[in-house]
């Protein structure tokens, strides 16, 4: 892993990808802000008529999320590491940056436009999956572009053997791939019923429990193959980068990448624990999540044992901060997730706050703060320039710690709450709660997520303005720095 | 082994795409010899209904409620019994959501009317005071795309056989042969309703997606 100082990279589309992260990040968390108020303010649905009710704008703020900044962080880094690890220039080969300027526009236009459909109302209502089918070939086709580029790197490569990022990169194309096209089948109705009506209009291939079945296997493993499998390959890449320590165990990283792959798809039953799910599978679905334990912690202790007699970097250094916070919120969520698997506790928290509670302690905790780590990595490396500021990281760092503690702790509260209140019964065993008084109780449990969403987009925003300053007025690099990041 | 692997890209890749598809075949694939079996005697949604359901997507309703009413003495009190899974069968896709900011709907057929809803799409707060459910205005002036919901009745029918009658085929002229019995369903449905907007263009001929919707949220049985 020493620096190869004869290479010039090139980081043209790491640059690119790397803008639009921060784009759709902003966008994404914009909406999801404006969507957690309108839980406690009703009155926000109203601002852009019907296009504006947190029901049409929930989908907005997940396939953001996801399919915007996540997907752009996923693309940004990869063009950055995938030349760095494979000891090869994407410059050296022509078809591939060619390819690669296709894939950056066709994923900008496409995003955009799928991202407007939904406010319009064009949905396949299947979470995660809501793009209608001309989006989904949209996405599919960036996708093989960026499988395509990812190969044929990889084939031209000087570095023979395969470092672990490469590996969870090569994951999560593969996984993605698979998921996205069986959960998609679907059939447009204005070809199959001679020219009728909306030509956007589709529907699924598959039917009632079937279709739950595929869309769980798909939604739950979209987390694993979007939220987990390539944060923990930049984790692997940008933390020993960035510390100068070695990963502290490849046995242990074995373990984990391959116990994660054959683990992980088992899981998504358990969104349907309880429901008409053949019981078996259910049963599946919660003890592989208990399993899931394993690898999931094998690769968060074997990024805190790489800072093993290191540890006096974590006051040093904030981005070695933000990398360990990372790891640490991906135990809690990990742990967090198998606890909510198992049947009895599941009947509590399904259908309640918890739910959002954890995917958020996951993504605003591990995956968001992973990947503005990487991005505080690359910057300085790829525009030669010093981090504008070390305080705004700071603190930024603390107030967007502080949001995401306030998010998790407000929705379990509300969830635990709301669970316990849907099943309490009287002395005579008649529901003692109608449903609205579970819902008006929850108001000051969504103020304070509301507020933990205002903190953490403001956090966003010094991100980005600290990005922004540094590539436009952070001081000039002669020399590619080694390990850790100069910042002013 | 994995040394080897690790230099074999082709193989690494393979080897990535076995262990990851196990799952899926194990897990979920034997059920797709079985569950889609609808209950005996069931009819799959009428065009209006469908059209309905298409509201019910379109406003992503499944954003805050559920249809699925889990076996628990608490769920069945107060929704109605346990969901069955034959009762799914013809559902494409399946609605069931995964998070309850409002009431379970999987039975309100059975227990509100379709007066009520009219009432309660035009101001939620003020028939469930304490509601956080925003107005839904826009359906009473948005027209429903029945057309679209036609075709789909068709779709399903000619792939899934979904066993509609001979009255649901490909081609425009079935659909303009169609159309006057949805109407004098909508027609039914809007009887019981009191909005101007809605009574005017029932009277063109038209239907608005709120009719559309509640003769979907009353199948819902």
């Amino acid at each position: 892993m020493q620096s190869n100082a004869s290479l010039e990279y090139d980081y043209s589309l790491a640059k690119k990808f790397t803008y639009l992260t921060i784009l759709f990040g902003f966008l994404g968390m914009l909406v999801g802000t404006l969507i957690a108020a309108q839980m406690a303010f009703p009155e926000l649905n109203y601002l852009l008529g019907e296009y504006g009710t947190f029901s049409r704008l929930r989908p907005v703020h997940t396939n953001t999320v996801v399919f915007g900044f996540t997907v752009s962080g996923i693309f940004a880094t990869w063009f950055y590491l995938g030349q760095r690890v494979l000891k090869v220039s994407l410059a050296e080969s022509r078809f591939l940056m060619v390819l690669g300027n296709i894939q950056f526009w066709l994923y900008l236009v496409g995003v955009l436009a799928a991202t407007v459909s939904l406010v319009l109302g064009y949905s396949t209502s299947k979470e995660y999956a809501q793009y209608e089918w001309p989006f989904d070939i949209v996405i599919i086709l960036v996708w093989v572009l960026w499988g395509i580029n990812m190969m044929g790197l990889i084939g031209i490569r000087r570095e023979k053997a395969l470092y672990i990022s490469v590996w969870y990169y090569l994951a999560c194309f593969l996984g993605i791939a698979m998921l996205y096209l069986f959960n998609n089948m679907e059939i447009p109705t204005y070809f199959a019923s001679g020219g009728l009506g909306n030509p956007m209009h589709s529907v699924s291939m598959y039917s009632g429990t079937n279709d739950a079945l595929v869309q769980w296997w798909y939604g739950h493993n979209a987390v694993a193959f979007g939220f987990t499998v390539p944060i923990v390959g930049m984790i692997y890449y940008f933390l020993p980068k960035e510390s100068g320590q070695a990963i502290y165990s490849y046995k242990l990283s074995l373990l984990s990448f391959w116990g994660l792959m054959f683990v992980y798809l088992w899981a998504g039953s358990h969104h349907l624990l309880w429901t008409t799910v053949p019981d078996w599978m259910q049963t599946m679905g919660s003890a592989f999540s208990i399993v899931l334990i394993l690898p999931s912690w094998g690769s968060a202790i074997n990024m805190l044992l790489t800072m093993k007699g290191e540890w006096n970097q974590l006051t040093e250094n904030p981005l070695i901060k933000f990398m360990v916070l990372a790891s640490t919120f991906y135990m809690l969520s990990t742990i967090e997730g198998p606890i909510q698997a198992i049947r009895s506790v599941n009947a509590i928290a399904h259908f309640t706050d918890w739910i959002p509670g954890h995917v958020h302690d996951g993504v605003l905790g591990w995956v968001v703060f992973m990947m503005m780590a990487a991005i505080f990595h690359m910057t300085p490396r790829m525009f030669k320039r010093e981090i504008y500021s070390r305080k705004l990281m700071e603190f930024q760092f603390w107030l967007q710690t502080i949001a995401v503690v306030l998010y998790f702790t407000s929705m379990w509260i509300a969830g635990i709450t709301q669970g316990m209140m849907w099943r309490a019964v009287d002395e005579y065993g008649n529901l003692m709660y109608s449903f609205i008084e579970t819902v008006v109780i929850l108001e000051p449990y969504y103020m304070i997520r509301t507020l933990s969403g205002v903190m953490y987009l403001i956090g966003f925003m010094m991100f980005a303005y600290n990005i922004y300053k540094t590539v436009t007025a952070g001081r000039k690099l002669s020399t590619e720095p080694q390990f850790r990041t100069p910042m002013a | 082994m994995f040394h080897w692997l690790e230099k074999n890209p082709f193989f690494f890749a393979a080897a990535i795409s076995i262990v990851i598809s196990f799952a899926g075949l194990i897990e979920i694939v034997p059920n797709f010899t079985q569950a889609g079996r609808p209950l005996i005697d069931m009819k799959p949604r009428t065009v209006l209904e469908i059209a309905g359901k298409n509201v019910y997507m379109k406003d992503n309703c499944m954003a805050c409620h559920s249809q699925m009413i889990r076996p628990f003495k608490s769920e069945t009190d107060r929704y109605g019994a346990y969901s069955l899974s034959g009762e799914y069968a013809y559902d494409r896709p399946f609605l069931w959501g995964s998070k309850r900011t409002g009431p379970d709907l999987h039975r309100i057929g059975n227990y509100r009317t379709t007066d009520w809803h009219e009432a309660h799409m035009l101001n939620p707060p003020l028939i469930v005071p304490g509601s956080i459910m925003p107005a839904y205005d826009h359906q009473f002036v948005n027209l429903a795309d029945i057309e679209t919901a036609y075709a789909e009745a068709v779709t399903v029918k000619n792939v899934f056989h979904t066993p509609y009658g001979p009255e649901v085929r490909r081609g425009r002229e079935a659909w303009e042969a169609y159309k006057p019995t949805l109407i004098e369903e909508a027609r039914k449905i809007a009887s019981d309703m009191k909005d101007p907007r809605v009574i005017e263009a029932m009277k063109k001929g038209d239907v608005p997606e709120v009719v559309a919707l509640i003769a979907y949220m009353n199948s819902l049985k």
